[in-house]
């Protein structure tokens, strides 16, 4: 399986892993051979010193808990693996770790203590597998709701099952609170949502008030669960696509990239340069369309609604582009295992030329409008503000990140399709707060929009604008109508689907609001195996109450906007 | 902007901030003069629409509608043959590649001996369709395409499943009104077109009006 290239040997100077192996007694410790990352099995026993070990040991230091994950494989002995995704931002460098455990003692030790991102994914590893994690502070369902009996992901649970949530199961929250010095007032709990116009989505908040101060508050998801990666492992890995849409419904395309290179990746092709230039101007596009929703509307929910009709008057053009290549605004569906759905329209680079110029001017005029606004800065400077280094510890990527100091960027950390080939920055704010997640949004605007102005005057590769695999695209219609060996492969591949070979492949992207990433197993059966999201705004929505608490309750509504949390990525 | 861009090619290797640097107003902001350049935006935005010199993205639908491209992925149409009989010859390669499983198809033998089989029962479920075009995609005839008809509404569930006469309706054959077709390389659509028909809708479609079809 082919790996990516490797970083930049500068940036690993020091990077040392064999010194914390050497802590560890011999045998607890292997390397996985043929991974296609750096990946450890490790016995259960050492799991909590060794992930404290990896992140403090100087020559380690992998800081950011990027994802969690469990994979069942019923005819094993150890019939579960959980899988940990780990990175060093100092070193630039990725581990993987994996622990097997027996299903009559399935357990496995909680990593609360070490990453407080690894909260929620920990959750859903008992929601979905059923697997107790040891010392995790609240261990319920998340996703499923608390009716709900068996568990998912298991391979042994049937998908078309349904269960009813009775009113007596609904999680009611509890909060440890001691009494209040000032009697005058009485406290409060309110709840807002799951819809609500304010919760952007479905999500549902818990604070309590002291006057308009939010004293404890607790989230709840999970109305918007559509078992994606259940669904996955049902249909083939084409028809996978539609469901990726869905995920990140703001900026699709980027899913849809990002799903299709995993799969690229396992099978050993390449989409044609047509396609991955195509790609990448598309996947810049599809960035700025979700910056634009997300600051149109963290300002809608400060007050300013102006801005919110010049924001999605641009969003409005792409989806105009974005129709005019694949046929679809929202749901896009643009990609295809080893290319584009179709080729691109003759119109294209005028098209894009048009946004160019169009875009802009709306950006500059929101500025004008906001950026040195006293209202909009009294209401955003300060507000759900969290260090750099606490974002880390939170699991935190992209914009939300960037906004706090640490410059991770996935398109500079793991250049795919051709970002490694034009000039752009990553830009970096540090203040940590709404306004600065406001700024970074706009600043990144910017940077895409040079990325397409570069690649548009290199001008638009020649050639097809998919592989030519019989064994992975389509052939052409007309080939399909009039060649009998076409006409096979055609329907080999419907009937079949792709052949995918055994293995796994974990690829990132950079969303819109952070890495994206999707890790995938074949048994070379033509469906997923297994196929975990990796959703970035899981972690950084998990942040949420640790954000609002001690703010007021408008505050709390503007942090909402200002994390670009999507419902149909923080479920799946 | 008062505070630094920093311009990175490889993660950070020092520390990460523990400390926030949030934004400092300026006496200048703080006196609530730049909310003047902020009407001077609305104010002329405001007299370009009233001037028609902005581009206005509402439409009075339905009597205005939207102008999409002929890729549009909207209401499924099933081509016919030139006699105003259904083309599919019902081989289930699009109910099979369906990601919704929306289509549902009976087969029956048809009477023509050249022909092996045809559609008894064709019926998509509209509100389970997700409009992906991989129908289209998977069919070897070209007897299921798109027109860029967008506009359905049902008032009870059992009208959104859509049989097999209403999806032949000749409706949207106006070339213009087309949506997602199956895609050939630039230089096949003349041959094809020239050996097949594939593409004369129009022409079928007004065959089978006057056959009453």
């Amino acid at each position: 399986m082919p790996t990516l290239a490797p970083p930049p040997p500068e940036t690993r100077v020091g990077y040392d892993l064999d010194a914390v192996r050497a802590k560890f007694p011999a045998g607890s410790i292997t390397t996985q051979e043929g991974a296609p990352w750096p990946t450890w099995i490790v016995r259960r026993e050492i799991l909590v010193d060794l992930a404290r070990e990896l992140r403090d040991n100087p020559a380690t230091r992998l800081d950011l808990f990027v994802d969690l994950f469990g994979v069942d494989y019923p005819d094993r002995a150890e019939r579960f693996e959980v899988v940990y995704n780990l990175y060093s931002l100092p070193f630039h460098a990725r581990l993987f770790l994996k622990v097997a455990v027996r299903e009559d003692d399935a357990v496995v030790p909680s990593l609360v203590k070490i990453w407080k991102g690894v909260d929620w994914f920990e959750r859903e590893l008992y929601d979905m597998f059923g697997l107790h994690v040891e010392g995790h502070p609240h261990l319920r369902r998340i996703l499923c709701h608390e009716g709900f009996q068996g568990h998912p992901l298991r391979k042994d649970y049937d998908a078309a099952r349904r269960w009813i949530l009775t009113e007596d199961k609904i999680y009611k929250p509890h909060f440890d609170l001691p009494d209040g010095e000032d009697d005058l007032f009485e406290r409060m709990t309110i709840n807002i949502g799951p819809s609500h116009p304010a919760m952007h989505g479905t999500f549902r908040l818990m604070a309590v008030l002291d006057g308009e101060t939010i004293i404890a508050s607790d989230i709840e998801i999970g109305y918007l669960h559509r078992c994606f990666e259940k669904m996955a492992e049902t249909h083939n890995w084409q028809q996978v696509i539609p469901y990726t849409d869905r995920l990140n419904y703001c900026s699709a395309f980027i899913n849809n990239v990002g799903y299709c290179k995993t799969v690229e990746k396992m099978l050993g092709v390449e989409a044609p340069p047509k396609a991955v230039w195509a790609r990448t101007i598309l996947s810049e596009f599809s960035r700025i369309m979700d910056h634009c929703v997300c600051n149109g509307t963290t300002l809608v929910d400060a007050g300013a609604l102006t801005n919110f009709w010049y924001m999605f008057q641009i969003r409005e053009e792409i989806y105009g582009l974005l129709e005019s290549v694949c046929g679809a605004r929202l749901t896009v569906s643009a990609c295809r295992i080893g290319g584009l759905i179709q080729n691109l329209p003759p119109d294209f680079e005028a098209r894009c030329r048009t946004l160019l110029t169009m875009i802009p001017p709306f950006i500059k005029d929101v500025e004008d409008l906001v950026d040195k606004n006293r209202i909009w800065l009294d209401r955003s400077v300060g507000i759900a503000s969290i260090t750099g280094a606490e974002a880390v510890n939170w699991g935190w990527t992209g914009p939300c990140l960037r906004a706090s100091g640490v410059a991770y960027d996935v398109r500079k950390a793991y250049p795919y399709d051709l970002y490694d080939t034009v000039e752009w920055e990553v830009p970096v704010l540090y203040g940590g707060d709404v306004y600065d997640r406001y700024r970074i949004r706009m600043l990144e605007i910017r940077q895409s929009l040079s990325i397409i102005r570069q690649l548009l005057d290199r001008g638009m590769p020649e050639g097809p604008h998919i592989v030519d695999d019989p064994h992975v695209a389509l052939p052409s219609k007309d080939a399909c109508y009039n060649q009998m060996e076409a006409m096979i492969y055609h329907f080999k591949l419907i009937m079949d689907g792709i052949q995918v070979p055994a293995g796994e492949a974990y690829t990132m992207v950079e969303g819109a609001n952070g890495e994206l990433g999707f890790y995938a197993i074949s048994d070379g059966t033509g469906k997923p195996y297994r196929l975990h999201c990796r959703p970035p705004c899981f972690p950084i929505f998990s942040t949420f109450p640790q954000l609002i608490n001690g703010g007021s309750l408008s505050d709390s509504i503007v942090s909402l906007g200002g994390l670009n949390v999507i419902a149909g990525e923080l479920e799946r | 902007m008062s505070q630094p861009i920093a311009q990175t090619t490889t993660p950070v290797a020092g520390p990460h901030p523990t400390e926030t640097r949030p934004y400092r107003q300026s006496l200048y902001e703080k006196s609530y003069l730049p909310l003047l350049g902020g009407m001077l935006v609305t104010i002329r935005h405001f007299f370009k629409n009233i001037f028609g010199l902005n581009k206005s993205y509402t439409i009075e639908y339905p009597e205005e509608r939207r102008d999409y491209s002929h890729r549009f992925r909207g209401h499924h149409i099933l081509t016919t043959r030139p006699d105003g009989s259904v083309r599919c010859v019902a081989c289930f390669l699009c109910a099979q590649n369906c990601p919704a499983e929306c289509i549902h198809i009976e087969a029956g033998e048809h009477p023509d001996v050249n022909i092996e089989k045809y559609p008894v029962v064709y019926e998509i479920d509209m509100l389970r369709c997700v409009f992906c075009g991989y129908c289209v995609d998977a069919c070897p005839e070209e007897a299921i395409i798109m027109s860029n008809n967008y506009d359905m509404a049902y008032f009870t569930r059992d009208q959104s499943i859509v049989g097999k006469s209403d999806l032949m309706k000749p409706y949207t054959f106006d070339e213009n009104l087309l949506g997602y077709r199956p895609s050939f390389p630039e230089e096949d659509v003349k041959r094809a077109q020239m050996r097949r028909g594939a593409f004369d809708l129009v022409a079928a479609a007004k065959q089978a009006q006057a056959n009453g079809g």
